[in-house]
């Protein structure tokens, strides 16, 4: 039986949905993108130019949660299936688009180079408890104008998985969709196989910006998954109830549920989100809050509820550095995320409100999301009944320890973490050197990149790659993109 | 591939059937006895308990090929012997008095005889004249003392100093390991090794044996 928790009975979820409505058709959704107010528009919302309010109807609702797809799937870059994002099933992300990465050597917590990106992919391509990469930090030593598209670029050229991104402009989706066709070859291989899944927030409360919103019509006119990232903020830009602010986070995404389906029905997405409880002492959005992680759960359930696979920013935490906090904020979220069946979970390696990324944190969480995995896969009979003949056996024997029964399960049964996490007892831990958590983590970390295998695209599709990323970097006044190799 | 390295490599991988086999094989093939056991057993071994310790393999892998060389030992023994080389100890084992707890105590008896050691298991609240009379009754070369409280931990001081008395200690080796154990300790109470855990008792038995 694969365990779950529920923290909404589904006549509540049937409730928050209905008021959810009422607010898209009564309130209304500000909307800064002409295009989108135009599309609206053209099925029926009344739309007031003025104020760049869009009032949805029952009927733009309905139809947009009837086009949506249940599910779908991610393909690395080779064009094999990753991820599976359906049902109950549980993927794991790192966080995105941080702006610092904390440096292992200093402890300090600084912006990251093109190098700590690469480092970052390399490591990502050997931790095979991470389905998908995503764009993790923001490089600052690129312009800023090709931080987005630059992240993607090096995703591509070192690591094979799929990539969860997103563009800070509109016109940077231009050459991140054109980084995917050179990969994908066709709009109709890209749109069969989708190697990217574009994350597009909504601004609290019930917003959409030009930005967000056109990146919205842009994945689905060719069939990029889009997750949908409303961020409410209990207290502060959305109800202090935990039920108040799920039924902004429900108005919010079907907002954007309906702007992709309109453009362009059957286009994937994701019932996502980064709800937050606001911390009123720190003035701080604390992502390791137990009510955010419940708001992360409940939204989940609801977007099940509508027949929607589901993504969260939980699993992920606010210390400042790889201590006991990041530790148990980590695991609680992808506990929990787990248990409630959502599909992609975002945040592995992540510290600090979602701006601080380390490596040495997403090696340990590799570890979590091993285990969590293990968790959900629930316990099962394995050729246990009848129970008579293995206790025979364990007293004739004396014990199991190599038994037929042992041996063929031991691997399915019990998962046996990497060097990063310490089982040894405390004398041989002392041996091998008392090293601490960090330690060990920043050797692991080592030793995957030191493993790394180059990608498996050909030298054709790398050098259209970079061919692109060049030409879109000369077009932002860089000569020549920083020394990766 | 040469007789000694099929040989070895069944060893690793646990295949007790192949390596009496192959054992035979290079006997009739004219190898020197020592000569498989170090190279093809020994040399063997040595691979299994390094990837043991880099977390390639696990515990039952490592029993696996401790039984798969012992099939092999039982064909080499008695040439051994012969040419006056031993290659077996006797190792008696047990949680000393006061102590009930004996689950690491009968780990490192499995791993001591898949590895090829008799081994006298005295099981649970041994006391320090028991450990003594059994090494000598049966001509041991190793004590191998387990004790999960630091309560009992004392009684190990006792069973060294047991031997002394008795004018025995020389002729012994004395192991020590438990949880509160550690390697200060067993130099303080002037036992010859902690072992931390099953495998390293082996380890430690295979140095004492050889040394023997």
């Amino acid at each position: 039986m694969r365990p779950t928790v529920r923290f909404l009975s589904d006549q509540l979820i049937e409730q928050i949905i209905a008021e959810a409505r009422e607010l898209l058709c009564k309130l209304g959704v500000e909307i800064h993108n002409d295009a989108v107010l135009a599309l609206l528009g053209d099925h029926s919302a009344r739309i007031d130019n003025a104020t760049k309010r869009a009032y949805f109807t029952p009927d733009i609702i309905d139809r947009s949660l009837q086009a949506a797809p249940d599910s779908f799937r991610l393909y690395d870059s080779l064009g094999n299936e990753a991820v599976d994002l359906s049902d109950m099933n549980v993927n794991f992300t790192p966080g995105s688009s941080a702006i610092n990465i904390l440096d292992h050597e200093s402890q300090h917590s600084r912006r990251p180079t093109s190098k700590d990106y690469v480092k970052y992919t390399k490591l990502m391509a050997s931790l095979e408890h991470i389905a998908s990469q995503s764009t993790a930090m923001v490089p600052a030593d690129v312009h800023e104008m090709i931080s987005d598209s630059y992240r993607l670029y090096l995703s591509l050229m070192f690591c094979e998985k799929p990539v969860v991104t997103g563009a800070f402009t509109i016109e940077a989706f231009e050459i991140m969709k054109e980084l995917q066709l050179a990969v994908r070859g066709s709009e109709k291989e890209l749109a069969e196989c989708p190697l990217t899944i574009f994350s597009c927030c909504p601004t609290a409360p019930l917003k959409w910006s030009n930005v967000t919103s056109q990146n919205v019509i842009d994945c689905a006119r060719y069939s990029i998954p889009v997750e949908y990232i409303s961020m409410p903020l209990s207290g502060f830009m959305a109800p202090i109830t935990l039920v108040g602010s799920l039924v902004q986070h429900t108005a919010e995404t079907l907002s954007g549920l309906a702007i992709s389906q309109l453009s362009n029905p059957g286009s994937p997405v994701l019932y996502g989100g980064s709800p937050a409880v606001f911390d009123v002492r720190y003035e701080t959005t604390p992502m390791g809050d137990i009510g955010t992680m419940m708001m992360d759960c409940a939204y989940s359930e609801i977007g099940k509820h509508l027949g929607l696979p589901t993504q969260a920013y939980i699993g992920l935490s606010d210390a400042k550095l790889l201590d006991a906090q990041a530790g148990f904020e980590t695991s609680m979220g992808a506990t929990l995320a787990a248990l409630s069946g959502i599909n992609n979970i975002a945040g592995p390696g992540m510290l600090d409100f979602e701006s601080c990324f380390s490596l040495e944190k997403l090696v340990l969480d590799n570890e979590i999301c091993a285990m969590v995995k293990r968790m959900v896969a629930g316990i099962e009979p394995k050729e246990d009944f009848p129970s008579l003949p293995r206790f025979e056996e364990l007293l004739r024997e004396e014990h199991l320890l190599i038994s037929e029964h042992t041996m063929k399960y031991l691997k399915e049964e019990v998962y046996l973490p990497g060097p990063t996490i310490d089982r040894a007892n405390r004398s041989r831990w002392q041996e091998e050197g008392s090293r601490t958590l960090g330690a060990r983590a920043a050797e692991q970390v080592e030793a995957l990149v030191t493993q790394h295998q180059p990608v498996g695209l050909s030298e054709t599709v790398l050098g259209d790659l970079t061919s692109l990323m060049e030409t879109e970097a000369r077009r932002h006044g860089m000569s020549r993109l920083p020394e990766i190799r | 591939m040469d007789t000694l390295q099929q040989l070895s490599e069944n060893m690793q991988k646990g295949n007790a059937d192949q390596v009496a086999r192959l054992t035979q094989q290079a006997i009739d093939e004219g190898c020197e006895p020592k000569t498989i056991l170090d190279d093809a057993l020994v040399g063997g071994m040595a691979v299994v308990g390094y990837k043991f310790k880099k977390h390639e393999i696990f515990l039952p892998h490592v029993l696996l090929a401790a039984k798969a060389m012992h099939a092999g030992m039982d064909l080499l023994k008695p040439l051994l012997v012969k040419d006056g080389i031993p290659t077996i100890g006797k190792v008696v084992t047990g949680t000393v008095q006061g102590d009930q707890h004996d689950i690491g105590k009968n780990l490192v008896g499995i791993m001591l005889k898949g590895a090829g050691f008799e081994v006298v298991d005295l099981g649970r609240d041994v006391s320090p004249e028991k450990f003594l009379d059994a090494a000598v009754s049966e001509k041991a070369i190793v004590i191998g003392m387990s004790a999960l409280l630091t309560t009992t931990m004392p009684v190990m001081r006792k069973v060294i100093a047991l031997a002394h008395e008795r004018n025995v200690r020389d002729q012994l080796k004395f192991i020590v390991g438990g949880a509160p154990m550690s390697k200060e300790y067993a130099q303080k109470i002037g036992a010859d090794a902690y072992c931390y855990d099953a495998v390293s008792a082996v380890e430690c038995v295979k140095r004492f044996i050889g040394a023997h």
